[in-house]
């Protein structure tokens, strides 16, 4: 390809060891290396085999992200070369995720969180204190070092207010400080040190009822061999005793259903996967949860990171993949430290590579590391963003088992499913399905926040009402009631206090109207300014759709202004024309959008008008 | 063949065909905005969605795939809806006086974009806003996409104020027909807008001038500098214009041309989509290079 790069822009040597620390060397003068004559003065290089190398690209922009700061047209056009992408493209990448920066950017940055959880725990406080006392977001530094900017979600949600602090540099720094208090905040802008990364306890810890969290906080997850004192690979070794088709047939009798959103059976997509014909499978783990509320993969990535590794070891042995991805979003420097070194000696000791304990099967697992975009842990958009492209989500059909990454039949499972999978195999399907109720089998991770006494993730068989969870977490503390209970995230709904004897099943939360979605169980407490509350849940929508369909595009704005509207009292024609018009734009964006964000997007806010009633109070 | 049922009429159409081509074919009318006959199927406007029987959401007639037994609806309540919001949602965001068939459309499905609020001027600031951040909206008017026309080169003009972001131009840039890449999406959400690198001027980007975005653009968002010229000047008389064919003169691939003349003056040449060698592609001399036609002034200077 005939690359036009920017003109007059060439990259530091800084830029380019940042490109070369994921790519390698250039090889020739055609990548941007030095020049040999003779053989070079007759043959191309590039061609397919460096478009092949596609897929680096969003590593490669991290890279320089990381490690400079931003993303200059000097630097962005040695990954052009490197790559052979044209730079409108690699602009278009780079521009859609948040975290990178085309514009210049001070060396140290602070993140602040403004979602749901931090809202209830003070992060408006937070930010107004960082405008008074720093400058608005954005504004740097007196030196011009750093700078703040707000946050979606960081899923630190049972520590807020969350901040993360990242310093690019030759040894980039990425570290989340939660609970987070203006001075600390300040200070880290002013070149303050982090401290020590928290430790991962969950608020159930020793009790004998724990399934998917029951090493987490007791087992090193820095050291294998703790992980195998620990029960750790019991299960692969019985799976590959039973075979790929054993291990689904267990997992078909376990009926485990996915824990990610979709509650599609998990059996089924992996049977599907490896039935196909294509060649090669992938398998895809899905640790983008970015659903505001949501920390519980990151809980079991941080505490017990080689369980992913081997559930997601049989998955592959099951479904007939030699390569997985971990896609884990940009906001998890904690989880992806552990998982990474969690990946080295699993490589080191035999339990990934070829022929893992000594059987016919080779694996392999890497990490790719989203870059701010919510909708990168859509099934699709996930795949998109791996290739190196936009994270839009594609149509469906094809879907993932047939045509998923890069093309090829693809298996793509959410943390807490590929978890769940080495407890079918070491208590084989039935017995997994002994738990919980007919059709919702196991147990469930349910993230815990807002208004509770003690926020973490908990993990209770399925089937317990809402109130026995928001027990289990204290109930609301000081004294104050209960206003609602945020079911599912941001694209899930409200409870009212009088809906508590749910049973937290799927076809529970079916028959009441409402989602499990990601187990995200917020409690609000009757100090909560629920107008405000819903502005920022549609603010999130806004930000974080793709923009590649009408509805959603245009509809999460459309919503936003309705809802600011009926915040101001200034209506378009009173209250009735303006929920109208957010039922309206509602329904669009559920029948016509192309993915689940769009068809969410207007989910927790229509059931905080019809269940809650707000705004049908007579304001304005 | 594939057998299916479309607004209870049984029409057979060949496997691989899509709803759309099942609705021509019964000859129900179906809007479209983001489809282009001669390129692959965004399917993003959603203002072609149909349902399907015993589907969740409603399906984009333009790229879903016929099956047997398929039943499809083209006009329910839902169908209906979902086309009437699209069309308003487009037209409170962006300008389409030259999107031709907007009227229509806007008036088959009662559509009143003007119930959002009058709508927000242009912001030069819109092609470099931060991903995944806004200024919070006080809803007293209804965002656009609204920018300043870009003018920088003398060819054509790029008015981003009516794109509804079909991705045909970067399909018709890209690797469906001219392998030039020298525009993408860039930003995110509601901020997505095509742009060059860095947003470079087309001068300094990779553009060759084919034209062949211009082709393709539903909108009039990219559009011929004479035409543009003449619509600011208000000189723009579509309805007095002759369409002659003829063959690019310029080299030996014979291009066929169709070249738009007012007041005995060629204002545009596009070349017909059912070519089956060009495709409605052109390069910049056939599509540009008509200016020694009407050269009166031989003079020496």
């Amino acid at each position: 390809m005939d690359l036009h790069l920017v003109p007059d822009a060439e990259e530091t040597p800084a830029e380019r060891a940042a490109v070369d620390h994921v790519l390698g060397p250039p090889e020739s003068g055609w990548d941007g290396g030095a020049r040999h004559d003779g053989a070079e003065r007759n043959t191309a290089r590039g061609g397919h085999d460096a478009r092949g190398r596609r897929h680096l690209l969003l590593p490669t922009l991290w890279s320089l992200q990381e490690r400079i700061g931003w993303i200059s047209p000097g630097g962005l056009n040695y990954v052009c070369r490197r790559l052979t992408i044209p730079p409108a493209d690699a602009y278009g990448v780079a521009t859609f995720y948040a975290l990178l920066a085309v514009e210049p950017r001070p060396a140290r940055v602070v993140h602040v969180c403004e979602d749901l959880a931090c809202r209830c725990h003070g992060s408006h406080d937070l930010i107004a204190q960082l405008e008074e006392r720093f400058g608005t977001e954005g504004e740097l530094s007196d030196d011009g070092s750093s700078t703040w900017y707000r946050s979606p979600c960081l899923g630190q949600c049972d520590r807020a207010p969350a901040v993360m602090l990242a310093v690019a540099g030759n040894e980039p720094l990425e570290r989340v400080v939660a609970p987070a208090a203006a001075p600390g905040v300040l200070s880290l802008l002013a070149g303050g040190d982090a401290g020590p990364e928290p430790a991962c306890i969950p608020p159930q810890l020793g009790e004998g009822s724990l399934r998917l969290l029951r090493r987490v906080g007791r087992v090193d997850p820095a050291s294998l061999d703790d992980y195998r004192a620990h029960d750790g690979y019991a299960a692969l070794r019985h799976a590959f005793s039973l075979g790929p088709e054993g291990v689904i047939r267990e997992l078909k009798d376990s009926k485990l259903q996915g824990r990610g959103g979709a509650a599609f059976p998990t059996g089924v997509k992996w049977e599907a996967v490896a039935r196909q014909p294509a060649q090669p499978h992938y398998l895809v783990c899905n640790a983008d949860e970015s659903e505001p509320g949501t920390f519980k993969d990151r809980v079991l990535l941080e505490g017990d990171p080689f369980a992913v590794i081997e559930a997601m070891t049989i998955a592959a042995y099951a479904t007939n993949c030699t390569r997985g991805y971990v896609y884990m979003r940009g906001e998890y420097p904690q989880a992806h430290r552990a998982l990474e070194r969690a990946l080295a000696q699993a490589r080191s000791r035999g339990y990934l590579g070829d022929g893992i304990l000594g059987e016919r099967f080779s694996f392999e697992i890497e990490i790719r590391k989203g870059a701010g975009a919510y909708i990168c842990g859509e099934e699709t958009a996930i795949f998109e963003s791996i290739e190196g492209k936009r994270g839009e989500p594609r149509n469906k059909p094809p879907f993932p088992v047939v045509e998923g990454l890069f093309g090829k039949p693809t298996v793509v499972n959410n943390v807490e499913t590929l978890v769940n999978v080495l407890d079918v195999v070491l208590r084989s399907g039935p017995g997994f399905a002994e738990t919980g109720t007919e059709s919702s089998t196991g147990t469930k991770l349910f993230c815990l926040s807002g208004h509770v006494a003690r926020p973490g993730v908990y993990e209770v068989p399925f089937g317990v009402t809402l109130r026995d969870l928001l027990d289990l977490a204290g109930g609301v503390p000081g004294g104050r009631s209960l206003q609602a209970v945020l079911m599912g995230g941001a694209a899930g709904g409200f409870l009212r206090p009088d809906e508590l004897d749910l049973p937290l099943t799927f076809e529970g939360v079916r028959e009441a109207k409402t989602t499990l979605g990601s187990g995200v169980v917020m409690a609000l407490d009757d100090t909560v300014d629920l107008p405000r509350f819903l502005m920022r849940i549609a603010a999130f929508f806004r930000n974080e759709s793709c923009g590649q369909c009408v509805p959603c595009r245009v509809g999460t704005v459309r919503q936003q202004e309705a809802l600011a509207r009926l915040l101001s009292g200034r209506t378009n024609g009173g209250v009735a024309r303006e929920l109208a018009v957010i039922a309206e734009v509602g329904q669009c964006m559920r029948d016509a959008s192309i993915c689940g964000l769009g068809q969410t997007a207007s989910s927790a806010i229509e059931s905080a008008i019809g269940r809650l009633g707000v705004f049908q109070g007579g304001a304005a | 063949m594939v057998e299916l049922e479309v607004d209870g009429r049984p029409v057979k159409v060949f496997e691989g065909q899509t709803i759309l081509d099942a609705c021509r074919k019964v000859g129900i009318d179906t809007p479209t905005l983001c489809y282009g006959e001669t390129l692959e199927p965004a399917n993003v406007c959603r203002v072609c969605v149909v349902e399907v029987e015993g589907a969740r959401v409603l399906a984009p007639a333009c790229s879903r795939k016929v099956e047997a037994g398929m039943k499809v609806r083209t006009d329910s309540e839902r169908v209906r809806h979902s086309r009437k919001l699209v069309l308003e949602l487009l037209a409170s965001s962006v300008d389409l006086s030259t999107t031709p068939v907007a009227p229509d459309y806007l008036a088959r499905y009662a559509a009143e974009p003007e119930r959002f609020g009058p709508q927000a001027p242009p912001d030069p600031g819109r092609d470099r806003r931060r991903t995944g951040h806004h200024v919070e909206p006080d809803g007293q008017m209804a965002a656009t996409v609204h920018v300043p026309v870009k003018i920088d080169n003398d060819l054509y003009v790029r008015d981003y104020s009516k794109c509804i972001l079909c991705y045909k131009c970067v399909d018709a840039c890209g690797e469906q027909y001219q392998n030039t890449f020298a525009i993408h999406v860039a930003g995110r959400g509601f901020d997505a807008r095509i742009s060059t690198e860095y947003v470079a001027e087309l001068p300094e980007s990779a553009c060759v001038y084919c034209g062949n975005c211009i082709a393709v653009c539903p909108t009039g968002a990219l559009m011929f500098r004479s035409e543009h010229e003449l619509r600011e000047a208000g000189a723009w008389h579509e309805d007095e214009q002759t369409v002659t064919q003829t063959i690019c003169p310029y080299c030996g691939v014979g291009c066929n041309l169709e070249l738009h003349v007012q007041d005995n003056t060629i204002v545009k040449v596009t070349s017909p989509d059912d070519h089956d060698v060009t495709r409605g592609n052109l390069c910049i001399k056939g599509r540009f290079g008509f200016q020694h036609v009407q050269a009166r002034d031989t003079g020496t200077d």
